[in-house]
């Protein structure tokens, strides 16, 4: 970052505007004013091609589960909008009921329902429809999965042996015993990516000589906001990008502090003529940890802000939806919503005749 | 699929043999009416019941 020299107070009018204030004891402009007439000179009212102008998406990152990207120029009622639809309103498919056959271990049948209930299902939600309380179970809306284990003496145990997996057959019950089982045309339409639990080592239950599980589960298509078994992330969160600006340059052993006071990476000390100078290198590594402020050689040299309309967005898919794919079913989700208030609003204006919307 | 099938009450069988589970050593008995209740391998006097083979239907919540 650029130090700031000839004016440096955060009260200004534009840092207020754009940044947040992360202050020694208490985090202040927090609220975003970005209406119009607000600011002397300055539109600031929602124009299409201006948002398009600024609007931006960086990804940083993207796994087979997680995934980082920067999204910036937009409100945080909007950033947190998806973050919300992402926990909460994108569908995917999940155990919803379990019918217990035999059940005699230890753990009793409610409980392992509930657990059961919990596991990642791989199957493409698009491809099914939503199940209600009338609907009868049909090869659109409910996939089955049969669990039968039972456990036995394993006769190839070694003497002495204390471990249970080597002991017995069958000591633990894991989600990739689960056996899926096709119903009408399941198997045709899904032979390219047969439906199985997301991860196969998730352990259900377990089991000692003599007893067994025998069930069948059912699986709906559902939210996340009936049950979080059926939202598609472990989390999906944001996070401002943080900004420091210096006053000056901080030099020789101070520099060695000042370096301290943030995570590695931060900060970097470099030394020019023989003299150390800290430089910030990488301000999106801060935990904003607000450390510096607690040193009063710092304190008025320092600004801790974070930029208001930066969101870094962390999205943990659950395995069953691939991240950069959640990102667009819940845009798509909150393009439906919009698209249902502008029908009944439409609907209504008719009468007035008048009414023009763009 | 019709699950109610697996509730109707089956005709009684004529007093056959039942299994029963030792307490002690968790082998499987039969015992007919009127025999000793005694375990066949280790000789324990203590028998459990064998769950109900009825399917019971749970919500997964």
């Amino acid at each position: 970052m650029v130090a700031e020299k000839k004016n440096f107070k955060h009260d200004d009018i534009e840092t207020l505007r754009s940044r947040v204030i992360v202050g020694r004891d208490r985090v202040t402009s927090t609220a975003g004013t970005d209406y119009p007439h607000n600011y002397p000179g300055v539109d600031l009212a929602f124009d299409m091609d201006t948002f398009k102008e600024k609007f931006q998406i960086k990804i940083n990152r993207i796994t087979k589960t997680d995934m980082e990207f920067d999204m910036i120029g937009v409100d945080a009622a909007l950033a947190n909008a998806f973050r919300r639809i992402l926990i909460a309103e994108v569908p995917t498919m999940a155990i919803s009921n379990v019918f217990v056959m035999n059940n005699t271990g230890v753990v009793v049948d409610e409980v392992l329902a509930h657990r059961l209930g919990l596991v990642p299902i791989l199957a493409d939600p698009t491809m099914f429809d939503f199940k209600t309380k009338e609907d009868t179970p049909t090869d659109l809306n409910t996939i089955v999965f049969k669990l039968f284990a039972k456990c036995t003496h394993n006769p190839n145990a070694k003497h002495g042996e204390t471990d249970p997996a080597k002991l017995y057959n069958n000591s633990s019950v894991y989600s990739g015993d689960l056996v899926w089982d096709p119903k009408g045309e399941q198997a045709e339409r899904f032979k390219d990516c047969p439906i199985k639990p997301v991860y196969d080592d998730i352990v259900l239950t377990k089991l000692r000589p003599g007893q067994e599980v025998d069930l069948e589960v059912h699986c709906e298509k559902g939210l996340g906001q009936d049950h979080a078994k059926w939202s598609p992330v472990a989390t999906a969160s944001y996070r401002l990008l943080p900004e420091i600006v210096v006053d000056g340059e901080i030099t020789g052993e101070d520099a060695v502090k000042f370096q301290g006071c943030f995570p590695e990476g931060v900060v970097d000390v470099v030394e020019e003529n023989g003299v150390k100078k800290a430089v910030v290198v990488n301000p999106r590594k801060d935990t904003v940890s607000r450390e510096v402020l607690r040193h009063p050689e710092f304190e008025d040299r320092v600004k801790l802000r974070r930029v208001r309309d930066h969101f870094i967005f962390t999205i943990e898919s659950v395995g069953s939806i691939a991240p950069q794919d959640l990102f667009v079913q819940a845009v798509q989700v909150l393009f439906d919503k919009c698209q249902q208030v502008r029908d009944v609003l439409e609907a209504t204006a008719e009468p007035y005749g008048d009414v023009q919307m763009s | 699929m019709n699950y109610n099938a697996a509730q109707s009450t089956a005709p009684k069988p004529p007093a056959a043999a039942m299994t029963y589970i030792c307490a002690e050593c968790g082998s499987e008995n039969e015992i007919k009416p009127k025999e000793p209740i005694r375990c066949k391998e280790c000789g324990y006097r203590i028998m459990y019941k064998k769950r109900t083979k009825r399917m019971v239907q749970f919500e997964a919540r």
